[in-house]
């Protein structure tokens, strides 16, 4: 388990960050908490050149409410999303999906940034994201952008971002009217063999699914039904509706639509629909 | 009062908790090269060539070799009942036949420099057809040997009654899958090596039988075995696959000697997961015969062994399955076959259990089907045909005597701690209400086999002039607790508390003989070894203070608690150990070696009942309650048991439930790491409820029998059993195992006749 050799470069800053990826290019990766990464460079499945640590930018770890969002820090791990009293308080769907991400050493590694970077479909915090109808606030060599959650996962392991921008702050919008998540493992440190996200606010309900295609989706088809009155039981039933699961040694395609339609209505009734 | 039978703490464990252990990589030699070993990507395929020319050339290089650098001929098995034409290269010449064979090798002063270089190297395959399932195997349409002209490494024949289920009212047949498992010691594989200038080699292993691993390589190198030592420091675990030696071992040693510099191995865990040894891969084709009033009157097991690449221990494991055939059933007719075939997978080899496991797999799976198919509470079935306890020493029709048992009385006591009739009660209730979460409750009764093949075993005890005590065994401990445990023993004849006690293992110098850790037979035959010669160093020590007391040594008794020898009614003129061992030491010492074989194996037996909670939604299983009787006759220290017991009940769990080694259809690992393998964890296990029983064996002056194995062994079917009980209701016969939650679901849709896929 040894990686490829590369070149570290450590910065102490967002636009040291930037200006290190707009030098190194492509060949450049970001490194947070190394969770996601160290593993597919150990198992020699990535080869980055130069790492860029962004682990010691002092400021990139907060949560805070601003108006009716909460404003989370790229660097915020897992562990101190999941503890964040304001997050229990505005957001709780965040809070509660942080806690099931991997084990405690995992949780205390990993950064939301960096889970939400990565765009890995099986992941926890991008579902989220999605289900709160979040936005992600990226930094460039022109700037800040923000993009919106439903626009920024695009492909598998691919984000809106380019490759010189990174990843600074999440917000998501105040989300208190109910929420679950209910993440399929056998065993408790799994990554979701299926999850379904559910947030309920302004009236609206978010229903996101993890491990349903090649990006953490939108579950368009429950949140319309919902919107058009259809009960949670009903509303379940198109939950695979636009996903594109993939078959692997524990699921099948038909065994993981299947899921998500359970695991959906009992997501909508959890959150008290 | 006496030591044993006490929860004496691990001697073993302050280091463990404190500094840690020190494993064979710990070990650094002074000048030691890396290897890096190059291993196949493909299931079977001919080598074209072998380019090794840019890794010859990268940075830090030594050597890179080949299958023709190597001038070890390729070795037939080890076992003569293979068929011998089964070769292994210790690197693959022309053909590679598993993914994870080694290829090449690449020798390197740092590893990261090894195992870059090993990117380097470039093999041209041309793909055979992988042959990945045994009954594929059986067909003969691709051989993996032409030169065997078949697939088949052995058989074992012992009848095919056309009429054997003649007079059965009922037969209920099945096929069932004991499918491969890995045994994922935590401590992965790793050796080192270092010759002597006078060519003598000093090899370091993570093994479970230094003393094998010494005859192992002595006999691959053509040396003398007084040429080699093997020394075995702290091993992480083996749970049977850390018994022979590796190929990987073998070029460890044969390069250092070429190279004339020590050369230190660790694979990585997804090096491990293909290249140490999987345990299990039987298919049986079972079936038994009864009345409806529950008696089973004739039982048959055909089993396929898949032995994997090159026929290891495992491809003759059928044969411990066959001596197990019958459990702890009273069963007038049985019959056995089995052929173990080669695959394009992993050789197989032994795993906890190694054999017993898929016997009582087996017939505690079809039994409750039988008891399905009468109607009758399984329980019930299970007790009508009970071996009783008066019938011991009992001989099984496959001519296996089993020692002494109450298997009624295991029963029992597994079914009033469970409080059975409760538990069907709510069962009954959640049945009736319709529930999404069903309750199972499943039972096994089983027996095992321990030190299965008695062969002798060395101990030692010498008192030291300054009253200390070493112990020397050829067992090998890797988790046991042997140090805490023969310490006790010892302590117990000598009065020397265990803490002036020192155990040394795993260092073929010191102990000059031994056969090691394996098969539950350390107690039983290296702990017998050293109680008989703490019992023979007590008798030279009483002729001895005799002798300096002037008195009759029948009159000469030891004070256990003052340490000291002295004629009975006068204890002040008295000799204590110090002074005898002193004394001694112009006499050779206060020493006795005893090299002990026991007369027999033992039958450790038990019943375990498991509570199952099933998602009938989801076809998620989660397990409530685990009640474990396990009786291993007389208990030397319950800590240690439980340990034993605990540990076995987990990975006996993750059978039934999670672990499973797969591969694709063209022979490819999809289980090759931690994360696709779902290794049990204490989050997936409820805790453990162990009943107390013990009914010492006569086979022996401790009374006991082997631990290491039966918490496994009796748990897989219980557990099984609990998932399927959760859904017979349903109509569901049979989930195969694990029963993962698409299995579960599966079965359901099938049972109700909804499609899925
Ligand atoms: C054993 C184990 C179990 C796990 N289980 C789960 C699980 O159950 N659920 C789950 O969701 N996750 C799981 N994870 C993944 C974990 O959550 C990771 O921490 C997370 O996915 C990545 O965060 P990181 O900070 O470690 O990112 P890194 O590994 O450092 O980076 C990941 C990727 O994102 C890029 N990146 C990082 N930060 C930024 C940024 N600010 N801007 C732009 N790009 C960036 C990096 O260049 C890299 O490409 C598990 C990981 C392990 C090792």
């Amino acid at each position: 388990m040894i990686p490829a050799a590369f070149d570290y470069v450590r910065v102490d800053s967002v636009d040291a960050a930037v200006a290190a990826l707009t030098e190194h290019g492509d060949d450049a990766k970001l490194l947070a908490g190394g969770h996601s990464l160290l593993p597919l460079m150990k198992l020699r499945l990535a080869f980055p050149s130069v790492l860029i640590d962004i682990g010691r930018i002092e400021g990139l770890s907060y949560v805070r409410q601003e108006g009716d969002q909460v404003a989370i820090g790229a660097l915020t791990r897992h562990c101190d999303v999941n503890a964040s009293p304001e997050l229990a308080r505005h957001a709780p769907l965040l809070a509660y999906v942080a806690g099931k991400v991997g084990d405690p050493q995992v949780r205390h590694r990993g950064t939301i940034g960096g889970s939400i970077a990565h765009a890995d479909p099986a992941s926890d915090l991008p579902a989220a994201v999605l289900a709160l109808g979040g936005e992600m606030v990226v930094t460039g060599p022109s700037g800040q952008r923000v993009i919106p959650a439903t626009e920024f996962f695009t492909g598998f392991l691919e984000t809106a971002m380019s490759p010189e921008e990174m990843l600074t702050e999440i917000r998501v919008p105040t989300a208190t009217a109910g929420h679950s998540y209910q993440k399929f493992v056998r065993r408790a440190q799994d990554w979701a063999m299926v999850g379904v996200a559910v947030a309920r606010y302004d009236g609206t309900t978010g229903v996101s699914l993890v491990n349903m295609g090649p990006t953490p989706l939108r579950a368009a088809a429950v949140e319309s039904a919902l919107a058009s009155g259809a009960s949670a039981a009903d509303a379940a039933e198109v939950a695979d509706q636009d996903s594109e699961p993939t078959g692997d040694a524990n699921a099948s395609p038909e065994f993981r639509r299947h899921l998500a339609k359970v695991l959906t209505r009992r997501a909508l009734e959890e959150a008290g629909l | 009062m006496s030591i044993l039978g006490n929860r004496v703490l691990r001697k073993e464990d302050p280091k463990f908790l404190t500094v840690g252990g020190t494993y064979v990589d710990d070990i650094g030699l002074a000048g030691a090269l890396h290897v890096a070993y190059v291993r196949s990507t493909f299931a079977h395929a001919r080598i074209l060539s072998i380019d090794t020319e840019e890794a010859r050339k990268a940075p830090g290089v030594v050597a890179v070799y080949t299958a023709a650098d190597v001038d070890l001929g390729p070795r037939p098995p080890e076992m003569p009942m293979f068929n011998q034409a089964m070769t292994r290269s210790l690197l693959a010449d022309d053909t590679v036949r598993f993914v994870g064979e080694c290829v090449a090798a690449v020798v390197a002063d740092t590893r990261a420099r090894a195992v870059d270089a090993a990117e380097l190297v470039q093999i041209d395959y041309d793909p055979l057809p992988a042959v990945v399932d045994v009954e594929t195997a059986l067909r003969d349409e691709t051989l993996l040997f032409p030169a065997a002209g078949t697939n088949l490494a052995m058989d074992m024949t012992f009848g095919t009654d056309e009429h054997f289920m003649d007079g059965c009212e009922v037969v209920v047949r099945h096929q069932f899958l004991n499918h491969r498992v890995a045994p994922c010691p935590l401590e992965v594989r790793a050796a080192s090596a270092e010759w002597s200038p006078e060519g003598r080699l000093t090899q370091y292993s993570s093994t479970q039988a230094p003393h094998g691993v010494k005859s192992g390589l002595a006999g691959a190198l053509a040396l003398d075995e007084a040429q080699v030592r093997v020394l075995s420091p702290d091993v992480g675990g083996g749970f049977g696959a850390k018994m022979g030696t590796y190929p990987e071992e073998l070029l460890v040693a044969w390069m250092a000697r070429r190279l004339g510099r020590p050369v230190r191995w660790v694979e990585t865990r997804s090096e491990s997961m293909v290249g140490l040894g999987h345990g299990r891969g039987q298919l049986q084709e079972v079936e038994i015969g009864g009345s409806r009033d529950g008696r089973i009157l004739a039982y048959r097991l055909n089993v396929i062994q898949d032995g994997g690449a090159y026929p290891a221990i495992g491809a003759v494991l059928p044969f411990m399955t066959r001596t197990m055939l019958s459990g702890v059933y009273d069963i007038p007719k049985v019959e056995f076959n089995s052929r173990s075939v080669v695959t394009n997978t992993t050789p197989t080899v032994a795993y906890r259990g190694a054999g017993r496991p898929e016997a009582t797999a087996a017939i505690e799976r079809v039994l409750d089907m039988f008891a399905a198919e009468i109607g009758m509470d399984p329980a019930e079935v299970r007790r009508r045909n009970l071996i009783q306890k008066d019938a011991f020493p009992f001989t099984t029709p496959t001519g296996t005597v089993y020692d002494i048992g109450d298997y009624v009385r295991a029963l029992d006591l597994a079914l009033e701690a469970a409080d059975y009739p409760a538990l069907r009660a709510a069962q009954k209730q959640r049945r009736e209400s319709g529930a999404t979460k069903q309750l199972g409750i499943g039972l096994s009764v089983y027996v095992e086999i321990t030190n299965g093949m008695p062969s002798s075993e060395f101990g030692a005890v010498e008192v030291r002039p300054d009253g200390t005590v070493v112990v020397r065994t050829g067992t090998s401990p890797h988790g046991q607790g042997h140090v805490t445990a023969w310490a006790m023993l010892v302590s117990e004849q000598l009065g020397i508390p265990i803490e002036s006690i020192e155990v040394v293992h795993g260092d073929t110098d010191v102990v000059p003989r031994g056969v090691g850790t394996f098969g539950s037979r350390s107690l039983q035959a290296g702990g017998v070894a050293v109680n008989q010669a703490a019992t023979a160093v007590v008798e030279r020590a009483r002729q001895l203070a005799a002798d300096l007391l002037e008195a009759n040594p029948d009159d000469v008794i030891l004070d256990k608690v003052g340490q000291r020898f002295h004629v009975q009614g006068t204890p002040a003129a008295g000799r204590s150990w110090k002074e005898l061992a002193a004394e001694a030491e112009s006499q050779g010492g206060l020493t006795a070696e005893v090299d002990f074989t026991a007369p027999g194996p033992t039958f450790p037996f038990g019943a375990h009942l498991v509570v199952a909670e099933v998602d009938t939604e989801t076809g998620l299983v989660e397990i409530k309650r685990i009640v474990a009787v396990d009786d291993a006759g007389k208990i030397l220290n319950p800590m240690l048991a439980e340990g034993q017991v605990h540990g076995g009940l987990a990975q006996g769990v993750a059978q039934a439930l999670l672990e499973e080694v797969r591969y694709d259809e063209d022979g490819n690992p999809v289980t090759a790491n931690l994360a696709d393998y779902a290794f049990v964890t204490a989050a997936e296990l409820p805790s453990f409820e162990r009943i107390a029983m013990e009914t010492p064996t006569p086979v022996n002056e401790l009374g006991a029998k082997g631990i290491g194995e039966s918490g496994t062994i009796g748990s897989t079917p219980a557990v099984h059993n609990a998932v399927c009980d959760a859904l017979v209701h349903l109509g569901v016969r049979h989930v195969p195992m694990p029963t993962s939650p698409q299995r579960v679901w599966r079965a359901i849709n099938e049972a109700t006749g909804k499609a899925s896929a």
